[in-house]
C-alpha cells in the first residue's frame, strides 16, 4: 500500500499547518512601515497576528485590543494616553503586549482607566513593560491564567486619593504577578477576590498607602517579594488559606504602618520572611489558625502586635533581635503558644546543655503593656525607674499574663 | 588661671581616683562590648551606668575635692588673683580630668563598637552629663559650708534628678492620662539633664519604636536638627546656670 493512513494523517495535518501559516501575518508598525499608526493596524489585525511595533511617539487615544494578537513593541515604543484616556484596553483572550512604555493614562475614579487594563479576558500575557505616571498602572479584572511579568510601573503620587494602585487585580483568579518593579502608586499590588494566585520576586517600595494590599483573595502564594518604605506597609484582610514565604518588609515607619497588617485571616503560613526596621512588624486582629514560624523579626519597634483576639496561632522557631518590644497585646486572654523561639532579651541559663533555656522567657514586658494604654509613656523608656519596674514584673508578673511565655526558649538564634 | 588650672588638673589626676574611675569605665564598657555582639544591647548597658553612675562619680568627687582644697582656695584668694578666675580654674580643672577619664574609659571602646552617629551621640551626651554635675557639685559646696551637708545635698540632688524624677513624671502621666499631656510631659522630662540625655540616645537605638504614636511629638521636640540644638542648649543651660550662681556667691563670700 503506497499511502498508509499515518502518511495520509500527517499530509494532512501538514496542510492545516500550512493554511494556517497563511492565515497569521506579521504585522509592521511605525516610521517607514506599512502602518504609521498602530489603531489602523489593530483594524486591520486578524487573530493569531503578531503587531511589531517599532520605536516611535503614538498619541492616539485609546487603544482597543479585542483581537488574539500578539503586540511586540521594539525598543520600547512610547503609547501616551496624554492623561485623558485610558491607554491601553485588553478585551480579548490570548493577547500578549511586551516591550512598551505605556504613560500618562487619565484620572478618572468612575471608570478607574489604567496604563494596561485587562477586562473579562483569559491568558493574557503582559510583560517588559514600562508604565509611567499612569492612574492604575496594570487592572485586571475578571481576567484568568493571565501572566504579569517583569514590568515597572512607576507613579508620581502624592496624595492617596489622586492616584490609582500599582497592579490592580479584581476578581480574578490564577494570575502570575511576576518580578514587577512597582513604585509611587497608592498600593503596589491589590488584589480583591482574587484567588489561586502567585506574586512572585516583586519590588514595591514607596507607595503612599501599601506595598500589597489584598482582600478577600483566598487560596494565594507571596513568595520572596520585597517591600519597603511604603506608606503603611502591607495589609492582609479577611481572606483564608495564604502563603507567606520569604519576603522583606523593611522600613515601614509611623504610627499606624506595618511591615504586615492581618486582619481577619485564617489558615495562613508566615514562613522565612524578614522583618527589619519596622514600628510594628506583625501585627494580628482577629487571625486564626496561622503558622508563624522561621522569620527574623529585627530593629523594629515592635515584633508581634498580637490582639487578644486572636487564637490557635503557632508562633514557633523565629529570631526575635534588637526590636524594642518583643511582643505586645491588648488583653490578658492568651490563645496562642510561642514556643522555641529566640529572643535575645531571654536571660535564664541551660543547665542540661540542650540548647534550650531551662527558664521559660516572657515575651511581653511590663512597659510594653503601659505603652499599649499609655503612649505617651514611650518619654520615660529606659530610665532607671521603668527598668526597675519591668525587673519586678519579670520576676513576679502581675500586670502581664502569666501564661504569656515561651517555654523552651533557645539560646542560640537559627540560622535563617 | 592658666597655672592654677594646671595646678589643679595635676593635683586630681595625682590622686589616682579619677584613674581608677577611669579604670572601672574602660573595664565596663570593654567587656559589655566584647561579651555582647549586639551592640545596640551593649549601648543599653552602657545608657544605664552613663546615667547613673557617671553623674555620681561626677557630682561626689567634684563636691569632696572642693571641700578638700578650702584651704588652697584661702591661700590662693590672699594672693593678687581675681574670685572668679580661681573659681572658673577650679571648674575647669575638674571638668577637665573627669572628662578625660569618661573618655578614656568610654570613649574609646564606643568609637571601636559603635555606628559613628550613635557613638558620638552617646559621648557627647556622656560628657555634657559629666560637665552639668561638676557645675551642680560645685553649686552644692558654696551653698554648706559644712562638708556632710554639701555632700548630702549633692546625694540628694543626684537621687532627685536620675530617680525621683522619673517616678515624679511617671505619676502625673498616670494621673493625667485623660488629658492630652503629651506636650507638657515632653517640655516636662526636658528640663531634666538626665532624661533629656537618655532620649537623645533613644533616638538613636529605638528610632523604630519612637515613630510610633509618640512619634510626632518626639520627633518634633527632639528628633529634628532644632529639637538636637535646643536640647544641647537646655544642657549646656545645666552647666552655664549653676556655675554663674556659684561664681556671684563665691565673689561675695566671706572665707
Amino acid at each position: 500500500m503506497p499511502f498508509s493512513v499515518l502518511k495520509i494523517s500527517l499530509l494532512f495535518l501538514l496542510l492545516v499547518t500550512m493554511t494556517q501559516m497563511a492565515i497569521c501575518r506579521i504585522i509592521h508598525v511605525g516610521p517607514g512601515k506599512a502602518f504609521k499608526n498602530i489603531r489602523p493596524a489593530l483594524l486591520e489585525a486578524k487573530d493569531y497576528d503578531t503587531v511589531y511595533v517599532y520605536h516611535s511617539f503614538y498619541k492616539e487615544g485609546n487603544i482597543v485590543i479585542n483581537k488574539k494578537i500578539v503586540m511586540i513593541g521594539v525598543d520600547q515604543p512610547v503609547i501616551d494616553g496624554d492623561k485623558k484616556y485610558e491607554v491601553v484596553s485588553i478585551k480579548s483572550d490570548d493577547v500578549v503586549f511586551k516591550g512598551f512604555q505605556v504613560q500618562n493614562s487619565g484620572f478618572a475614579s468612575l471608570n478607574d482607566p489604567g496604563g494596561i487594563k485587562v477586562y473579562d479576558a483569559n491568558d493574557v500575557v503582559i510583560e517588559n513593560n514600562l508604565l509611567e505616571n499612569n492612574f492604575f498602572g496594570i487592572y485586571i479584572q475578571y481576567g484568568k491564567n493571565c501572566i504579569i511579568r517583569n514590568n515597572r510601573v512607576k507613579a508620581y503620587g502624592i496624595e492617596e486619593q489622586q492616584i490609582g494602585n500599582g497592579i490592580h487585580c479584581w476578581k480574578s483568579d490564577s494570575l502570575q504577578i511576576i518580578g514587577n518593579h512597582i513604585q509611587g502608586h497608592r498600593d503596589g499590588i491589590y488584589f480583591e477576590f482574587v484567588t489561586h494566585s502567585i506574586i512572585w520576586c516583586n519590588i514595591s517600595k514607596y507607595n503612599i498607602r501599601y506595598g500589597l494590599h489584598f482582600m478577600f483573595s483566598n487560596d494565594d502564594a507571596y513568595i520572596n517579594n520585597y517591600f519597603e518604605a511604603n506608606g503603611a506597609g502591607v495589609a492582609v484582610m479577611y481572606t483564608k488559606n495564604v502563603i507567606m514565604y520569604g519576603n522583606t518588609f523593611k522600613n515601614s515607619k509611623g504610627d499606624a504602618s506595618y511591615g504586615i497588617l492581618l486582619k481577619e485571616i485564617s489558615d495562613a503560613e508566615i514562613r522565612g520572611n524578614r522583618f527589619i526596621n519596622n514600628t510594628s512588624a506583625l501585627f494580628l486582629e482577629g487571625a486564626n489558625r496561622m503558622l508563624i514560624h522561621k522569620n527574623v523579626f529585627s530593629g523594629n519597634g515592635w515584633g508581634l502586635k498580637i490582639q487578644a483576639n486572636c487564637m490557635d496561632n503557632v508562633i514557633t522557631e523565629n529570631n526575635f533581635a534588637g526590636n524594642t518590644f518583643d511582643i505586645s497585646t491588648n488583653g490578658s486572654l492568651v490563645l496562642n503558644t510561642f514556643n522555641d523561639n529566640y529572643w535575645d532579651k531571654y536571660e535564664g541559663y541551660d543547665l542540661d546543655k540542650n540548647g534550650i533555656g531551662d527558664l521559660p522567657f516572657h515575651p511581653l514586658s511590663l512597659y510594653s503593656v503601659i505603652i499599649e494604654n499609655n503612649p505617651i509613656a514611650m518619654l520615660l523608656y529606659r530610665s532607671f525607674m521603668v527598668t526597675l519596674l519591668e525587673r519586678t514584673e519579670k520576676l513576679i508578673p502581675s500586670i502581664t499574663p502569666e501564661n504569656f511565655r515561651d517555654d523552651r526558649p533557645v539560646l542560640k538564634p537559627y540560622d535563617l | 588661671m592658666k597655672g592654677i588650672t594646671k595646678f589643679v588638673i595635676a593635683d586630681i589626676l595625682k590622686n589616682r581616683i579619677i584613674l581608677f574611675y577611669a579604670l572601672i569605665l574602660g573595664v565596663f564598657s570593654w567587656s559589655i562590648f566584647s561579651l555582647e555582639d549586639n551592640t545596640s544591647k551593649g549601648i543599653m548597658s552602657l545608657l544605664n551606668i552613663i546615667l547613673l553612675t557617671v553623674p555620681l562619680v561626677s557630682i561626689i568627687f567634684s563636691n569632696i575635692y572642693m571641700y578638700n582644697s578650702a584651704e588652697f582656695i584661702e591661700l590662693l584668694v590672699s594672693q593678687p588673683v581675681k574670685r572668679s578666675a580661681i573659681w572658673t580654674s577650679l571648674f575647669i580643672g575638674l571638668a577637665v580630668a573627669l572628662n578625660v577619664s569618661f573618655l578614656v574609659g568610654i570613649g574609646i571602646p564606643v568609637l571601636l563598637f559603635v555606628p559613628f552617629m550613635t557613638g558620638m551621640t552617646v559621648i557627647i551626651t556622656g560628657m555634657m552629663i559629666t560637665t552639668i554635675f561638676v557645675s551642680i557639685a560645685m553649686l552644692c559646696s558654696i551653698l554648706m559650708r559644712d562638708k556632710a551637708r554639701g555632700i548630702g545635698l549633692s546625694i540628694m540632688l543626684w537621687l532627685f534628678l536620675s530617680l525621683i524624677y522619673d517616678g515624679l513624671v511617671l505619676f502625673f502621666m498616670f494621673q493625667y492620662a485623660d488629658y492630652p499631656i503629651e506636650k507638657p510631659m515632653a517640655i516636662f522630662s526636658a528640663l531634666n539633664p538626665i532624661d533629656l540625655a537618655r532620649i537623645q540616645v533613644l533616638l538613636q537605638v529605638d528610632v523604630a519604636a519612637l515613630m510610633g504614636y509618640t512619634g510626632a511629638i518626639f520627633k518634633k521636640m527632639f528628633g529634628t536638627m532644632t529639637g538636637y540644638l535646643v536640647s544641647l542648649i537646655l544642657m549646656l543651660l545645666w552647666i552655664v546656670i549653676p556655675f554663674l550662681i556659684s561664681i556671684k556667691l563665691f565673689n561675695k563670700k566671706d572665707l
